[in-house]
């Protein structure tokens, strides 16, 4: 589709929103001079009107999939016959749902920490160099290359040639170089799957570095000042000054890419497809969802097992912002 | 004060030479500088002029491109601002947010690793003395600018330093507050015996709270020396103008004739006035400053010299009365008592008293003493 016809397409639609609202505001109006005595119920209406295409929109894309969802959880394979528990029991005994709950958490808990440590200390320590903004430049493009790309990417670090052959990826180039031999690293259990958090962690850094940049500079120098009279050390600072001064940075970073990361899927799809011990959630949603003729039922217990993830870091999240607003 | 013996006293500070440079610009210019022990020296100037990166330098919190500057005999140069026994105060009281009350107080005697017991008695005891005691489980933000510039002073007050560093702290507070907190700072000042350096832009500020005021002028001391020193004998034409409110008022005029210790100068062609003092460097004919105070100037009755004006704006303060008059495109203000019946339109007679008057050579700006 050309940029043109999808210019149109976006023209026309705004369009019929305008007339939708404009006409059905004059048909109220309209009808209010003929019989002004129902005054509540032409009220409820006028609000029906505004709220209602925006709920519509809502209704058929997020509210509608997550109650079909859960409905086709529990039915069987094609969601015509009602199985009742037999995919969540299917669910708790499969081991490969156990490995990628595993999986799950541990990328939950390093990627986010991680990232948010990294990217916190970067934008600390860049300010105090000349060449700390080329740096931060640098580090911040990951956030530009989709998960794949990044896959792509990283692909030709960890790529393992045989132990004769010329060695391409750089991780096994520079183990060559030392005198070690090649390893397959994606291959390796349980640490295959930390190298596939570090791309992530590439990724997610470069977020976390512009923001908090941006926050840092809102701590007053004459604060930092003040601690270094009082006879902090700059390490002090850190911990004891600037962190709780971006406590609520960090939790929005934090929220953020641990919400990403529980959706986590293009990166273990593009580099292992779950395969070495490294199957996530999302990707064994996929597995089951569209690959060998599709299991709808088994798709959605893991896809309903997501949500359910996600649920109770955006409670505490909206519970936190409640505090924060009180005070 | 220049023949002050060495022996008399320690120094607490003593400045040597310093300058500091921001890229190509010289801020500091060879400045050296002594102040004495528990005596409460203002650093007062226009901005720009280099007084607070003076005494962040003095803190430790900025570098000092060449000369020293010694704490009780130390050259500090090299030592991190823990290790200088100061404490400082600054214009936005930087507190720590997040830390109540008593932890803002606590921080760098926790730092010390001091004892709980201790801390916990020096926080009460600074608290005390600033009354701000029921405030103590309080965070910042709940506090008003008073309230939080008295627990940053409280701040430095626990840590027990030999010198308080005061960076513009009460430059954020409303006109009463000031008024109220300068004479608590004073009051302060006497009961801790300690060396004070206070940084201001404000001259009254200076007046009202110094032993010493140290006139700093685009990186150079213009002078140094008591309030009343720098009132009535400024060495130069800057210190003259920035001390006092209002303004002193400056007339051009010149040299008509001068004698080994008098000169006699033009008063606006109408008479002339002999003053004695003069300036080995000034000739008969020099373009110079007449110099004299509002509070100086003499509303229709006898003096060394007069000449009469046209009132154009009249200020009634109740304490006194200004007068703004002009001569020959020169303004001049004069105050006047408080119950004065002088109106706009009026025209007064405006004497000199020769006492009074400074003058100042044009070219050089040096006082004639």
């Amino acid at each position: 589709m050309s940029i043109f016809s999808l210019a149109i397409t976006v023209l026309i639609g705004v369009l019929f929103f305008v007339a939708f609202f404009h006409f059905s505001n004059f048909l109220l109006d309209y009808f209010r001079v003929k019989s002004s005595r129902k005054f509540a119920l032409e009220n409820s209406l006028r609000v029906v009107i505004f709220i209602g295409p925006a709920f519509i929109v809502l209704f058929v894309f997020i509210i509608y999939p997550v109650f079909e969802t859960i409905r086709l959880s529990f039915y069987d394979k094609l969601g015509e016959n009602f199985v009742g528990l037999y995919n969540y029991a299917w669910a708790i005994k499969d081991p490969d749902f156990k490995r990628s709950i595993i999986n799950n958490l541990g990328w939950l808990i390093v990627v986010p920490t991680l990232s948010t440590f990294f990217g916190l200390v970067i934008a600390n320590l860049a300010d105090r160099v000349w060449w700390g903004s080329i740096a931060k430049s640098i580090i911040f493009m990951p956030m530009a290359i989709s998960f794949v790309g990044a896959g792509v990417i990283w692909k030709f670090m960890y790529d393992y040639r045989g132990p004769g052959d010329q060695q391409i990826g750089l991780l096994n180039a520079i183990a060559v170089a030392l005198g070690f031999e090649p390893q397959a690293w994606l291959t390796i259990p349980i640490w295959n799957n930390f190298f596939l958090m570090a791309i992530m962690i590439w990724i997610q850094t470069g977020l976390a570095l512009v923001i908090f940049s941006a926050a840092l500079r809102t701590i007053p120098k004459e604060t930092l000042d003040a601690a270094r009279i009082d006879g902090a050390s700059e390490l002090k600072i850190f911990w004891k000054i600037i962190i709780p001064y971006l406590e609520q940075t960090i939790l929005v970073i934090w929220t953020i890419i641990t919400l990403l990361v529980l959706k986590v899927f293009d990166i273990i799809y593009a580099m292992t497809n779950g395969q070495w011990q490294t199957e996530v959630l999302a990707n064994l949603m996929y597995d089951w969802m569209f690959r060998g003729g599709g299991d709808t039922g088994r798709g959605s217990v893991l896809a309903f097992c997501i949500l359910i993830g996600v649920i109770p870091i955006l409670a505490w999240n909206l519970y936190k912002h409640r505090q924060d607003q009180k005070v | 004060m220049e023949n002050r013996s060495e022996e008399d006293e320690v120094a607490d500070i003593k400045i040597d030479k310093i300058d500091k440079f921001y890229g190509s610009v010289q801020v500091i210019k060879d400045v050296s500088l002594e102040i004495k022990s528990q005596s409460f020296t203002v650093l007062v100037g226009p901005s720009g002029c280099g007084k607070s990166t003076m005494l962040r330098m003095i803190a430790g919190l900025e570098d000092i491109n060449s000369g020293t500057i010694s704490i009780d005999g130390t050259v500090v140069n090299e030592l991190p601002p823990k290790e200088r026994n100061i404490a400082m105060v600054f214009q936005s009281y930087a507190l720590y947010p997040h830390m109540t009350v008593f932890d803002n107080m606590a921080f760098g005697l926790k730092l010390e690793k001091r004892s709980k017991e201790e801390i916990d008695e020096r926080v009460q005891e600074a608290a005390k003395i600033l009354q701000i005691e029921e405030y103590l489980s309080r965070k910042p933000k709940q506090l008003s600018g008073g309230q939080r510039q008295r627990v940053a002073i409280g701040r430095a007050i626990t840590r027990k330093p030999k010198v308080f560093l005061f960076d513009e702290p009460l430059s954020n507070l409303d006109a009463a507050l000031r008024v109220q907190m300068r004479v608590e700072l004073a009051k302060l000042h006497d009961n801790l015996n300690a060396t004070m350096i206070y940084v201001t832009h404000d001259q009254t500020e200076a007046m009202t709270m110094a032993d010493d005021i140290v006139v700093l002028n685009e990186g150079v001391v213009s002078q140094k020396g008591s309030p009343l020193d720098l009132y009535n004998g400024p060495n130069n034409l800057f210190v003259g103008g920035f001390i006092g409110s209002p303004k002193m008022n400056f007339i051009s005029t010149k040299i008509t004739s001068k004698s080994q210790d008098k000169t006699e100068v033009d008063l606006m062609g109408s008479s002339t006035i002999n003053i004695s003092k003069t300036l080995s460097s000034a000739n008969e004919g020099d373009a110079v400053m007449l110099g004299i105070r509002p509070e100086h100037l003499i509303i229709n009755e006898e003096s060394d010299g007069s000449w009469e004006s046209k009132v154009f704006v009249v200020e009634k303060l109740g304490s006194g009365t200004f007068l703004y008059l002009e001569k020959e495109g020169e303004p001049l203000v004069v105050q006047t008592d408080g119950d004065s019946n002088i109106k706009v339109g009026d025209t007064v007679k405006v004497g000199f008293s020769a006492s009074r008057c400074h003058i100042f050579d044009k070219s050089s700006q040096e006082a004639f003493k």
